[in-house]
């Protein structure tokens, strides 16, 4: 019997060439391990191309799944175990760093053997160098063990490293089968059957074979929960919303949001429309919305640059629009499978002229869900667009959150098709919160022409500066009066001490487990995360009084302070830093990273324990 | 109860009740003709106002719904297509007509064009072609004859003229294609009323005087019944016996056929006047993607329901 070692999490990654299944082997961990009751977070690891050269650094495709005892909020920092496909790919995320020092490597031992001698020796070569840095590799038959079953390995390595995982995880290999089931359910039996019979191989052959075994406690749930990815619960947020035309044109990493909503919408009598490109979706959404059916757009970075313009249409003409924009590394085609939060500022002051819109930023992958759900009320209610944000790291991760419990109330009321009240207005804002009735067609007496022209409440074309000016002014003062409804940012810690952290979108689980960790040290730290970035709510300038340091933690650009040119008259600041300096006229740091990576919890405690050095410094001085 | 006897009343309209305001277009302009055409449909086929949208772009003729008393989306350059689809989509109720021009819809717009026709969705478009930019003032459109001096062509446009007629009946799932002039109203009216009848993107390029920028461009015609050619057929444009013995150059086309369409498409002069193609066996895209399902709240939930059972980790009770 094996000694089994008890851990209170572990990061595992599954590494391949592109094709071979590790996401899916990765995904089917997460969920057995979050049906025995573990928080996980999975988070994809996904090459540039759709079919990169076998055997290459640059081509590692795969997945990252953090299990733990208690909650699990980020993909964390440094791997412990990884079971890789070949050694190539393996170099691909040693190269990256995100192995841990000893990490345990479960190799593919089928390239010791290869025909082609320089495969050959480039994988003895490889695991000589992982050896002499410290890694515990161990060569696992992956392959020769299928063909044994009779299966081709190509099809089904990732059912035996499933297998393999459940065992070295302690995991329950009934629901690893029963996993099974689901994912290949769609398929016949014996695509079910040869698969079950890889993972039952595979976790025999570790039982074996394998000196090491651990086990990450679990609390059985007492609820149920779903798992799914950020674009996922997008899709199933746009569902619950009751919005029935989503328009879309194909980006990555937003495309997979609508796949799904594709392959479901109808059944609840919705259309998901695939545009001739990214300004006729948004067009198409504005023409759905304003004949009474609010509608979305879901797109990433350069599409939202190119919807901009019909933005800018939906916010003069005061339609309600929902947007989605998952963001990407940009500028231009940038980073197209990496994280990045570089659009909070297009999203705020894009679109030419004054064009006041929400911006939301969901954090979570229950976010995900809820926050279009909120979008679609918000923006039919004030006639404004919103725009959520979210980004390739919520995009591809999973995390399992309570199955919602649905509320007739996310639902959007039908279009409104009874007459206009006489002497009503197409434009009739009122004085103290720019709000005016929507006229829809279809609805008696509402008959009028609604341009992007600068118009006078009977919706004519201005010609008169004044009214130009009211129109204007109206616009703008929907966002304040959205603004007085909305509750003040929770703190995460003590509302004062030295620094407070301040964060927005996908950053939001890293950043707290850092300062969680920083608190069980001692250190005076708190953080604040903001869902609502335009209009900001209420209470950030005090809370930032009770802290003697403010710093961001973002994933887009800053110029950093340590530069020769870099100094207080040209310095670019992160783009929360930059709006809240602005606002409230305090000293706002900022420290970012944009490697495409999600920013680690590590990273972060680093920074804060700089910043807390200066902090005291600035005390004692 | 008064609203009851009200609406009876109502069924039958007359041209004011289609009619707001004063266009702003100058004397002449070939874009008056085209709305006195348009309300005289409204009128004849009792459109009820509050059910009828024309969806426009940008430039002059695009001030088109300010200037009827229906609802109207006067929206951003090039993008009236897409907008009036997104209408559609949403209201099948509605009668949707689109008003662009040579610049918003050839040019700024002309990939939601081609994909306009391949949708196919129930939309009237009216395409008013002056061959010239006129709320810019006077630079060469796609379709400007070569030669044509603008502001920015001052020798002259370099290029041969687009062909509006010829790109959209080269497109999958054409369905409706003709073209009527201004300055024949009774025969534009004609053409307009076939293409509001006709299930499907009907598309009608209307060749437009401009006399401000373009005052020459189309006199020979005007002037010269000959260099038009009406194009009759019982299942086509049927000719008055003012118009027939007006313009005695004419003939019969069938619209049925797409290849005698494409051939005379490619007339420039003598102009030809008429349905060119039309096909009513070409599938809308609303009719091929909505449902006829109800939305109500418990289609949505039980559909949300099931999704979520999809995703589920039910309690392990297993242990």
């Amino acid at each position: 019997m094996k000694k089994i070692e008890t851990l209170r999490e572990h990061i595992v990654e599954v590494i391949s060439d592109s094709g071979e299944g590790a996401q899916r082997c990765g995904q089917s961990l997460g969920s057995i391990a979050a049906r025995m009751g573990n928080g996980i977070w999975t988070v994809e690891i996904i090459p540039a191309e759709i079919r990169p050269p076998a055997r290459s650094v640059a081509g590692a495709s795969g997945i990252r799944i953090r299990i733990g005892a208690g909650p699990v909020t980020n993909g964390g920092d440094l791997t412990d175990l990884v079971v890789a496909f070949n050694e190539q790919v393996l170099l691909g995320r040693v190269r990256a760093g995100e192995l841990k020092r000893g990490c345990t490597i479960l190799l593919e031992s089928m390239w010791r053997e290869h025909k082609d001698p320089i495969v050959k020796s480039n994988f003895l070569e490889t695991l000589k160098g992982l050896g002499a840095a410290g890694y515990r590799v161990r060569e696992i038959p992956m392959d020769a063990e299928c063909r044994k079953l009779g299966l081709a390995p190509e099809r089904g390595k990732n059912m035996f490293a499933l297998g393999m995982l459940c065992s070295i995880y302690s995991l329950d290999l009934q629901l690893g089968r029963e996993q099974i089931a689901l994912a290949f359910g769609k398929k016949d039996r014996k695509v079910v059957e040869s698969n079950v019979k890889l993972l039952d191989a595979g976790h025999a052959w570790a039982e074996a074979n394998l000196d090491f075994k651990y086990r990450i406690p679990a609390q059985a749930p007492t609820e149920p929960k779903i798992v799914v990815n950020g674009n996922t619960a997008l899709a199933l947020g746009v569902l619950a919303s009751g919005m029935e035309i989503c328009a879309m044109y194909p980006i990555t990493p937003a495309t997979s949001a609508s796949h799904y909503l594709a392959d479901v919408f109808e059944k609840v009598g919705g259309v998901v429309h695939q545009a001739e490109d990214e300004i006729a979706a948004c067009t198409f959404a504005i023409g759905a919305s304003y004949a009474g059916k609010c509608a979305v757009t879901i797109t990433s970075g350069p599409g939202y640059s190119l919807k901009q313009e019909a933005i800018g249409l939906a916010v003069m003409a005061e339609i309600p629009l929902v947007v989605v924009n998952v963001q990407r590394g940009g500028p231009s085609t940038g980073q197209p499978t990496k994280a990045e939060q570089g659009d909070l500022l297009a999203a705020m002051f894009g679109s030419h002229g004054d064009a006041p819109k929400v911006v939301m930023a969901a954090s979570t992958i229950e976010d995900c869900f809820y926050s279009v759900i909120t979008a679609r009320k918000i923006a039919e209610t004030f006639n404004m667009v919103v725009v959520v944000l979210t980004d390739a790291n919520l995009a591809t991760s999973q995390q399992p959150f309570p199955r919602p419990q649905f509320d007739p109330a996310w639902i959007a009321p039908p279009a409104d098709q009874s007459a206009v009240p006489e002497g009503v207005q197409p434009d009739d804002w009122e004085a103290a919160t720019g709000l005016a009735r929507r006229f829809i067609p279809g609805q008696p007496r509402g008959m009028h022409a609604l341009t992007g022209l600068a118009h006078d409440r009977a919706s004519h074309v201005a010609y008169d500066p004044q009214i130009n000016e009211e129109g204007m002014h109206f616009r703008s003062l929907k966002l304040a009066a959205l603004q007085k409804t909305l509750k003040a940012a929770p703190i995460h810690g003590d509302a004062e001490g030295d620094v407070l952290v301040i964060g927005w979108g996908s950053t939001k689980g890293a950043i707290e487990e850092a300062v969680d960790g920083l608190r069980a040290e001692g250190a005076r730290v708190s953080s604040m995360h903001l869902r609502f970035l335009q209009p900001l709510p209420p209470g950030i300038g005090e809370a930032m009084k009770r802290f003697k340091k403010v710093i961001t933690i973002e994933a887009n650009w800053c110029d950093r302070p340590g530069d020769e040119l870099i100094d207080e008259n040209n310095r670019r600041y992160s783009a929360l830093a930059l709006l809240l300096r602005a606002r409230y006229l305090l000293d706002v740091d900022c420290w970012s990273e944009v490697k495409g990576q999600p920013i680690k919890p590590s990273s972060i405690q680093q920074v804060v324990r700089d910043k807390l050095a200066h902090a005291s410094e600035a005390v004692t001085s | 109860m008064n609203e009851c006897l009200l609406r009876l009343h109502d069924e039958r309209f007359e041209l004011e009740d289609y009619q707001s305001g004063v266009p702003r277009w100058c004397s002449g302009c070939g874009d008056n003709a085209i709305l006195a055409a348009v309300q005289k449909l409204c009128r004849d086929e009792s459109l009820h106002p509050e059910k009828t949208v024309f969806v426009s772009g940008i430039g002059c003729s695009s001030r088109f719904p300010h200037y009827m008393k229906t609802y109207g989306f006067h929206g951003i350059h090039g993008r009236a297509l897409p907008i009036a689809e997104g209408v559609r989509m949403a209201r099948p109720d509605l009668h949707v007509f689109v008003n662009t021009g040579d610049g918003d819809c050839c040019s700024i717009g002309a990939a939601h064009w081609v994909h306009a026709v391949r949708y196919n969705m129930d939309l009237t478009v009216l395409l008013h072609d002056n061959e010239i930019y006129g709320l810019t003032k006077k630079q060469a459109s796609p379709t400007s004859p070569r030669g044509t001096r603008s502001n920015t062509t001052p020798r002259g446009a370099h290029l041969e003229a687009l062909n509006p007629l010829t790109v959209t009946l080269g497109i999958q799932n054409v369905s409706f294609v003709a073209q009527a002039v201004d300055w024949i109203p009774e025969v534009l009216y004609q053409i307009v009323k076939a293409a509001f009848h006709h299930k499907g993107f009907s598309f009608v390029r209307i060749l437009q005087r401009c006399p401000e920028w373009l005052p020459e461009l189309f006199e020979p015609y005007v002037k010269d019944p000959r260099k038009t050619l009406l194009l009759k057929h019982k299942d086509g444009l049927q000719l008055s016996e003012a118009i027939a013995r007006t313009y005695s150059n004419n003939r019969e086309h069938d619209p049925a056929s797409l290849a005698a369409a494409r051939e005379m498409a490619t007339q420039v002069d003598p102009i030809p006047v008429g349905i060119l193609y039309r096909n009513e066996a070409v599938p809308c895209y609303e009719d091929l993607r909505r449902t006829t399902k109800v939305r109500t709240a418990d289609l949505i939930r039980s559909g949300l329901e099931a999704e979520f059972d999809k995703f589920t980790v039910w309690p392990c009770t297993r242990n």
